[in-house]
């Protein structure tokens, strides 16, 4: 196994501080390897999008990081070299955000700055970055980024009120590969773009990271998007990993009870049209999460146990050897397993 | 599921839409008049007791619709039958009473300083209290009949104490207050956390089945459109391009365009990345292609196409596409014969892949 470019481990980050504190994010773990594409998915107030900020510390007060730790390990031929972003200095911070680690934030239309034509602003990261270049290098550079992601160069000078939201879109995702990050974090990059747009999107993306091998870390609430573009994904709920499995396998095999429930919410394009039940309930309120696991009150499975005690994330017994996690009691040997969450997953589950 | 012998409970007859666009001096002077085309002679018909799902790109023209069919927008020319009656006849007031509308946005549709008891009394006293009810008791069965129970607790919430999916039923339970015939739907739940769609899209269509209520349910995601409605209207750039059953449009779309929408739906059984065949944005609506306004995009784009907008082919039962490629009368036109050579055909593409 390949040594993984980003890990995250026992990640816990609050919004406020002492005992009104909100937990978003809780005991998070995640590994993400070198050209994978890695998705997280959860519905809105999951913790998904605090999660990426926290990776990269672009966390705003009253987000506070309480515990765990981030390590991004860099190899350059021979030498690796890892550090853990939360230890970091904001000196060292600035050194790997961008040129590491990119970001495309989830709204493009509000990421761009409106006064300033997309040149200005796809050469500002190269200015402040690549100090060596000249002006224009970093023109050219520009150019070609543009083109990258299939926009005419002589797009450079427009203000992005004159860009349509796709191009809008492609544009961030150009700035975010200016540098040739290893790591591109994208939240919802897709979510205010109609079908066809965003599948343009896509595809280009998946050529882009073929031909570049950046590894993405993919943030949506739409799981049945990410289960045709992510290799693994992890799945949130009320700021705590629920499962995290290979594509494949989450999608003909899930663990978890709401891995489910998410899975029977999106109705199929083919078949017979069949009564779809979705997930009773609601999300719960974090200022007041309820005990034990923060599902059980909309699972149609919820034993006593799950009404009292936190279910850990581990490997279900049945998946030995894996790699795959959940934390739900079902799974455990003690208790019975309903048919649903057990599964056989298909040989070589991943795609 | 949809009657075929009822009168339809609403139905547009070539309704059109063009919304001024507010010009510089020198076109004012010139006496240049432009008008953006939003929707351009619509055609369609919302079943007794059925759900009509109207699917589009946005800007396609499919709100502008919903609101003429809601009569808050007049169109510029055609009209809108209720019941096989001119709606142009009769007051707003009894229009509302017949046809109602949820708006898209539940967390701005209601009013965040009264409670849910305020938001359903105004139209119940406005309107009337069905039979010798109480007010109380009309608000209490309102809130059951969208499954928000107990009642009487949710009758004293404000909006702030809900949660997106139930601030919605609360809209819908509004709306049913009057009692009307037909509802109409715009993107009911494309605000809301996808665990909790499905329940409001099981709710509306639990009201066309036991309620037979007619309602017309817009939306930009074709696949709740396939589970939920018995007729699916396709709209792209403020024109209708298919119609018909919702499981034959969707298992075998005929227009190219209705193709490419399915082809970049999100679809976990598919096994490989789709093919896009018509890539592209759509037109401008100030000055809308000539002819069929897809054809600036359409893989399948012939000289007709630029020159004449196609009318509506029936292409099966119900089953309509304003296509071209099935007019019935000039087989030679058809690119299987001429112009596409070996390339792939309409109705094998996306309509290839179904059940797996």
């Amino acid at each position: 196994m390949t040594t993984p470019l980003l890990e995250v481990r026992g990640l816990n980050v609050d919004y406020g501080v002492g005992p009104d504190a909100v937990h978003a994010v809780t005991d998070a773990n995640l590994t993400l390897y070198p050209g994978q594409v890695a998705g997280l998915a959860g519905e809105s107030g999951s913790g998904k999008s605090t999660l990426a900020y926290a990776i990269t510390r672009l966390l705003r007060a009253p987000g506070v990081i309480t515990d765990g730790s981030v390590w991004l390990n860099l190899f350059n031929g021979d030498s690796s070299n890892s550090i853990d972003l939360l230890a970091a200095s904001e000196s060292q911070l600035r050194q790997i955000r961008w040129s590491e680690i990119a970001v495309v934030m989830q709204s493009a239309m509000h990421a761009l700055n409106p006064v300033y034509r997309i040149g200005t602003q796809l050469t500002d990261v190269l200015r402040a970055h690549r100090p060596q270049m000249s002006r224009a290098e970093r023109l050219e550079r520009a150019a070609e980024l543009l083109r990258l992601v299939g926009i005419t160069p002589d797009r450079l000078r427009a203000y992005p009120h004159e860009l349509s939201g796709g191009m809008r879109q492609r544009a961030m995702i150009a700035m975010a590969l200016a540098l040739e990050p290893r790591i591109v974090i994208m939240d919802e990059p897709t979510t205010a773009l109609d079908v066809v747009t965003q599948r343009e999107i896509l595809e280009e993306l998946a050529a882009l990271r073929e031909r570049l091998g950046f590894a993405v870390l993919f943030i949506t609430h739409d799981l049945s998007l990410l289960l045709e573009i992510a290799d693994s994904i992890t799945i949130m709920y009320a700021g705590r990993i629920m499962e995290q499995a290979a594509a494949g396998d989450l999608f003909r095999a899930p663990r978890h009870p709401y891995s489910l429930g998410l899975l029977a919410s999106f109705p199929s394009l083919h078949g017979p049209r069949v009564r779809m039940t979705g997930i009773g309930g609601s999300p719960p309120d974090l200022r007041h999460p309820p005990p034990g696991c923060p599902f059980h009150p909309r699972c149609s499975f919820a034993m006593d146990v799950c009404r009292e005690q936190v279910p850990p994330l581990r490997m279900p017994a049945r998946d030995a050897g894996s790699g795959r996690l959940a934390a739900c009691w079902l799974q455990d040997p003690g208790h019975p397993t309903p048919p649903a969450l057990a599964a056989e997953p298909v040989l070589g589950g991943s795609r | 599921m949809s009657q075929v012998q009822a009168a339809p409970a609403l139905e547009a007859e070539a309704v059109t839409k063009h919304f001024p666009v507010h010009q510089g001096a020198r076109a004012a002077l010139l006496r240049q008049r432009s008008v953006v085309h939003a929707v351009d002679g619509v055609s369609l018909t919302v079943p007794d007791a059925g759900i009509l799902a109207i699917v589009g790109e946005s800007g396609c023209g499919k709100s502008t619709l919903a609101r003429m069919l809601a009569r808050v927008l007049l169109p510029t020319s055609g009209q809108v039958l209720l019941k096989g009656v001119p709606t142009s006849a009769g007051s707003r007031r009894d229009y509302a009473r017949t046809v109602q509308m949820v708006l898209q946005d539940p967390f701005s549709s209601l009013n965040p300083a009264h409670t849910v008891e305020y938001h359903l009394a105004r139209p119940l006293r406005l309107h009337g209290i069905p039979g010798n009810q109480t007010l109380d008791a009309a608000i209490g069965q309102l809130l059951d009949r969208v499954a928000l129970s107990p009642a009487g607790e949710f009758a004293a919430k404000y909006p702030h104490e809900l949660s997106g999916g139930q601030r919605q039923r609360v809209a819908i339970a509004r709306a049913l207050a009057v009692r009307p015939q037909v509802l109409i739907a715009d993107e009911p739940v494309s605000m809301l956390d996808v665990s909790i769609r499905l329940g409001v899209l099981n709710l509306l269509g639990d009201l066309r089945d036991t309620e037979r209520l007619a309602i017309a349910y817009v939306t930009h995601d074709i696949s709740s459109a396939r589970y939920l409605a018995d007729e699916v209207a396709v709209m792209y750039a403020g024109r209708l391009v298919e119609t018909g059953p919702a499981a034959d449009v969707t298992d075998s779309p005929q227009h190219p365009y209705t193709q490419l929408l399915l082809a970049a739906a999100p679809d976990p059984d598919r096994a490989e990345p789709p093919s896009l065949q018509g890539r592209g944005a759509p037109p401008s609506l100030v000055s809308p292609p000539g002819g069929c306004r897809f054809h600036p995009r359409c893989p399948f784009a012939m000289d007709v196409c630029a020159q004449k907008a196609p009318p509506a082919f029936e292409t099966g039962p119900g089953h309509r596409s304003a296509c071209w490629l099935h007019a019935p009368q000039d087989p030679s036109q058809l690119p299987t014969s001429t112009d596409q050579g070996d390339g792939p055909r309409p109705g094998t593409g996306p309509a290839g892949r179904a059940a797996t």
